[in-house]
């Protein structure tokens, strides 16, 4: 059973498997999906409280938590939407134009 | 053991005898009976299958899917316009290689609308990426479906079998049933190697495929749809250790010395061979191809006995709208090519929306070849036939 890890863009027809299907979960992670961003977020950590709202409201869960503190965007998987801004009650979040290395 | 019942009730007979795991069950004419009979079964705790009730085709075909990635053997039936509201999942189903069993029985797709018998429906499904196999009569409807299943989950294809619309699904026939045990060994039980329940691993099933990925994935499904055509004939042979009865890609009916021959798809073909018959002792060397599977096409196979006519008449039951010929035509015309000599070949769109085809009519037809075969003049090569017109004989030709 082929693992997503070994499966590339250079993977012949015969050993991928059938209808795309992957035999493991959580493989997003390894993804670098965060290029397809046009607008970036900014954490401003003075201004954080850590209420923990723009959390669960990410749609790539890519707000990292640890020891009850949020950190910075996992910009791997941040898709830039915006959601997070919206959210936030105390503007420790905005949006600078331009993706990547914004 | 010999009984009397109408193509529905002797696929839903099929259905009940292998018992699948789930059913997604939506009515439409003439497929109605199917689900209905069905329902009974479930009813009366004869078949453990989750009978899901939904509220279109597109939706249990969705049904299909979703209990068939779950590890859950699953069948459905349809008609005319439900297959063509599942014509999005029919291709998801394919490309997911979910190995889905559909009944469909044959009905003239929308409009005007019509619930009679042709085959525009699965034709138009031709390019969906599911094995189709067609039935002659209510015998072969039931038998096809209990050959479906070892088919379809060996490739992991979906099939559709299909019978023609009220002719087969509503005729009453006497037909030879299998043993109950007897099927349920033959089609054996549903394991896949992966499936959502299975909890060992976790799946992911329908991923989007990026263009890096996608021809890929298409090429394994085009492999898969040849590789079926092997293993058709290999569920064949077994089937006929069982039933004694006898199939193959197509049905050859008086072709070994047939110098002119019609190719056709379902229940004309009883007609056609009625012609035949009557042909034979007037000294006609006329002859039968019955397609009965139509996905994969079998065209090095049909190349090769057509070789040895003189003239072939195609008869569509669909219109492709080609301004070409039909589907049927296409195909065979197509296979063809590749022969050093080919006979003559014409195409005869017919019967479409339940417009009734006579013996006479296919007699009419070999009168054409036998023309076509003595002074090599085709004339129209794509011509319709049953409908009026203006200061002809309704035979068209």
């Amino acid at each position: 059973m082929i693992k997503a890890k070994d499966i590339n863009e250079k993977t012949p027809w015969e050993d991928l498997t059938p209808g795309g299907e992957i035999y493991e979960p959580g493989t997003a992670r390894d993804f670098n999906t965060g290029t397809w961003r046009t607008d970036t977020p900014v954490f401003i950590a003075e201004a954080c409280k850590h209420c923990m709202l723009c959390v669960p409201f990410c749609p790539d869960s890519a707000i990292p938590v640890k020891d009850g503190k949020r950190l910075d965007f996992d910009f791997m998987h941040c898709k830039g939407c915006g959601i997070c801004v919206t959210v936030c009650p105390f503007a420790a979040i905005k949006m600078v134009s331009g993706g990547e290395g914004a | 053991m010999s009984i009397c019942l109408s193509g529905n009730e002797a696929v839903a007979y099929a259905m009940k005898q292998i018992n699948p795991d789930v059913m997604g069950a939506f009515p439409i004419t003439p497929s109605t009976e199917i689900p209905e009979y069905f329902a009974q079964y479930v009813a009366n705790g004869e078949v453990n299958t989750e009978y899901v009730t939904v509220e279109s085709e597109h939706s249990s075909m969705s049904v299909c899917i979703a209990a068939e990635a779950a590890g859950a053997r699953s069948v459905s039936a349809t008609s005319s316009c439900g297959l063509a509201l599942m014509y999005e999942m029919l291709y998801v189903a394919a490309s997911n290689r979910l190995p889905i069993t559909l009944a469909c029985v044959n009905r003239a797709l929308s409009g005007p609308i019509n619930i009679n018998n042709d085959h525009s429906d699965s034709m138009g499904a031709r390019d969906a990426g599911w094995i189709q196999i067609y039935a002659e009569n209510n015998q072969e409807a039931y038998d096809n479906f209990i050959m479906a299943m070892p088919v379809g989950e060996n490739v992991r294809l979906p099939v559709m079998s299909c019978m023609d619309g009220f002719i087969t699904s509503h005729a009453v026939e006497n037909i030879e049933l299998l043993e109950t045990d007897a099927v349920r060994a033959f089609v054996g039980e549903y394991k896949p190697e992966n499936f959502l329940l299975k909890k060992e691993n976790p799946l992911a099933v329908g991923p989007y495929d990026i263009s890096a990925y996608y021809m890929e994935h298409k090429v394994q499904q085009a492999e898969a749809m040849k590789a079926a055509k092997t293993r058709i004939l290999e569920v064949a042979a077994e089937f006929e250790k069982l039933s004694g009865r006898q199939y193959g890609l197509f049905e050859e009916y008086q072709m070994e010395d047939a110098e002119l021959a019609v190719v056709l798809i379902g229940s004309s073909a009883g007609t056609a061979k009625a012609a035949v018959n009557e042909l034979r002792e007037k000294g006609v060397k006329a002859g039968i191809i019955k397609v009965r599977v139509f996905r994969p096409f079998p065209g090095e196979e049909l190349a090769k006995v057509l070789a040895k006519t003189k003239a072939v008449a195609v008869m569509d039951k669909s219109e492709g709208f080609s301004a070409n010929g039909g589907p049927l035509f296409a195909e065979t015309r197509s296979a063809l090519y590749d022969l050093r000599e080919r006979p003559y070949l014409i195409d005869i769109v017919y019967g479409l929306g339940g417009r009734d085809l006579k013996t006479e009519d296919v007699e009419k037809i070999f009168a054409r070849l036998a023309e076509v075969a003595s002074t090599g003049k085709t004339g129209d090569v794509y011509s319709h036939m049953g409908q009026r017109r203006r200061g002809q004989d309704e035979s068209g030709l």
